[in-house]
């Protein structure tokens, strides 16, 4: 509640927070109700430009646009979700292998990460498509894996930290099981890099979704996506070019979302960035170095 | 230095080790029979045991290893499942054009991030340089993608001055203006979003050296600020942009998987798209390889010429 509130606070924290919640929002809604049917085929109605009733315009077969994009916020914040999950689930387990087993499992698992850190996540997503083909899930799961190391590589050394400290050594002289400490007294002190961490990828994974799907590994046809929409768009871009604005405006608003809910996340739960940037740099005012 | 090398050069083998024995198993064993899908839901048992022999597909998967392993150190990548060319010829006819779009994109995205990263760090909290941030911090949010098409409608179909998509294929490098012409947008779009990107790197850098006592000193005994920063500041800020450019590199042949696929242009990375949707696991093999491979040697570079210029890393050994 505290961070909520500290996040409520800084300009960028709010801008993050009220984006995300209303891109939420309209997902929820376009369950319920579009302003047209979003996958209606009406070829009276092609390439209308912004107006009423289609506020945003059609597309090549008059399908209503600000339709499509509602709908699609649903696929993203599926991929969101479901890429955050896999990387927090492979980003413990990555950590947890490299900062607590054995001496050799966790150099070997240290090496590994640093490794795998160099894998783009385009790439592994480029790998699963071809054994699997494309789909949504191919997306979930490229992120997952690909941001999971990501998380792990600035976890583990903080939870290699955190296992050495005297209440991590009391819980183990109480009798708590490794794993017992690890839920109870590990984890709820890492969680803060973890969620920080978290809000990137999530970023990541809109960017990746619509970079998949506009490449044909992402979304199938039938499903809505903004980076098909981009792709589907894109072949009229010379006759209509104002259309394609919209699913990349959509993506780019998310994306900078929750990029800035990240920085604002870091800002307000490392306590050596609290209060904005000035503090970063105690040198810049002489006085206060004295 | 020699035994910071050796170490590095050590990750750097088993990183390629890792690295291909990752992107064989997932591509031999998780697909199934490959024999049967070269074959068809038409292929005879005879017909799929025989493509299964051609291609050497019977053999125990170590040594299936072991060989596309020994072929790659004599620059021998496989051949396509499909169509039997082989990959490493493929590949360096595509290069031609990837090669270049990299390095121009490389250096647009330099050419944005230094000299605004340092500006907006040294305006801080002025008009301009807070304006510098927002926009670089917007830039970085956009897809790469939409990125690409909005610049076609502003240079193509706008004002028409670059090519929408296409390359000369037939002339290539023979006719190097219309061959540059075409990469100029494509190279425009990932330099300027992975500048953007490199740009908050370059500003943290240079805030922070504005902070180190080396240059508080300097200004002290009369240097400005500007000189001070640009004397004493602007080395510690090169070698973290050194380190930052090692990521971008990955970010950038990221970027051009997709982005010659908006341009419509015929690299490395549409062949890669193109094989995928093929399923062609013996060329996406190939080039996976090649591309992390890139990226890990890229990185290797990095450190040492990160460890060779940093005095305090040298003193520390």
């Amino acid at each position: 509640m505290i961070t909520l509130a500290r996040l409520w606070r800084s300009s960028t924290g709010r801008f993050g927070l009220v984006v995300v919640a209303a891109i939420v929002l309209v997902a929820i809604v376009s369950v319920f109700w579009t302003p047209f049917d979003p996958k209606s085929i009406d070829t009276g109605a092609r390439w209308l430009g912004p107006g009423w009733p289609h506020l945003l315009g059609t597309d090549s077969t008059g399908r209503d646009i600000l339709s499509l994009i509602m709908t699609g916020a649903r696929t993203t914040i599926f991929v969101a979700v479901g890429a955050a999950a896999v990387a927090t689930l492979f980003g413990i387990l990555l950590a947890a292998l490299g900062a607590l087993t054995p001496r050799w499992t966790r150099e070997a698992v240290a090496v590994l990460i640093d490794i795998l850190v160099a894998f783009p996540v385009l790439l592994i997503a480029m790998m699963i498509a071809s054994v699997w083909g494309g789909s949504l899930w191919v997306v979930v799961w490229a992120v997952g894996i690909g941001f999971g190391v990501n998380i792990a590589r600035v976890t583990r050394p903080e939870l290699r930290r955190v296992q050495h400290s005297d209440f991590v050594l009391a819980g183990r002289a109480a009798g708590l099981t490794p794993l017992q400490n690890l839920t109870r007294h590990l984890l709820p002190n890492v969680a803060p890099i973890f969620i920080v961490q978290l809000s990137w990828g999530m970023a990541v994974a809109v960017l990746a979704e619509a970079g998949l799907s506009y490449l044909g590994f992402g979304a199938n046809v039938t499903e809505p996506s903004w980076g098909l929409l981009l792709s589907e768009l894109q072949a009229y871009i010379t006759v209509h070019p104002t259309s394609v604005l919209w699913p990349g405006l959509a993506i780019t608003l998310t994306v900078l979302a929750l990029n800035l809910l990240g920085d604002a996340l870091r800002e307000a739960t490392d306590p050596t960035l609290r209060h904005g940037a000035r503090q970063r740099i105690p040198h810049e005012a002489p006085g206060v170095v004295a | 230095m020699i035994r910071y090398a050796l170490t590095r050069l050590l990750l750097l083998a088993v990183g390629l080790a890792v690295a291909s024995a990752i992107i064989f198993l997932t591509l031999r064993v998780f697909p199934g029979d490959v024999a049967q899908m070269i074959a068809g839901t038409n292929g005879t048992p005879e017909q799929v045991a025989r493509i299964r022999t051609e291609l050497g597909l019977d053999r125990p998967l170590l040594t299936q290893y072991l060989d596309w392993i020994g072929g790659v150190f004599t620059g021998d990548l496989g051949s396509s499942f499909l169509t039997g060319t082989p990959v490493t010829a493929e590949l360096a006819e595509k290069a031609r054009v990837t090669v270049p779009l990299g390095i121009l994109a490389m250096a647009i995205a330099l050419i944005v991030a230094v000299p605004f990263g340092v500006l907006s760090a040294v305006r801080r909290g002025r008009a301009d340089g807070t304006a510098i941030s927002v926009i670089a911090q917007a830039l970085a949010a956009v897809p790469v993608v939409w990125a690409g098409m909005m610049l076609v409608v502003v240079f193509a179909v706008g004002l028409g001055w670059l090519p929408a998509q296409g390359f000369p294929t037939a002339t290539g490098w023979s006719t190097p203006w219309l061959a540059l012409r075409s990469l100029l947008l494509p190279a425009l779009t990932i330099g300027v979003v992975e500048g953007a990107m490199l740009l908050r790197f370059v500003r943290s850098a240079t805030l922070q050296a504005i902070g180190e006592d080396f240059v508080r000193t300097a200004a002290a005994k009369g240097l400005t600020r500007t000189q001070a920063l640009l004397r004493h500041g602007l080395p510690s800020v090169g070698l973290s942009i050194i380190t930052v450019l090692g990521l971008q590199v990955a970010g950038i042949i990221v970027g051009a998987v997709v982005i010659e696929q908006v341009f419509n242009l015929p690299g490395i990375g549409r062949m890669l798209v193109t094989d995928v949707g093929a399923r062609d696991l013996e060329k996406v093999q190939g080039e996976l390889l090649l591309l992390t491979a890139f990226v890990l040697a890229i990185g290797f570079l990095v450190d040492l010429l990160h460890h060779a210029i940093d005095p305090r890393q040298r003193e520390a050994e």
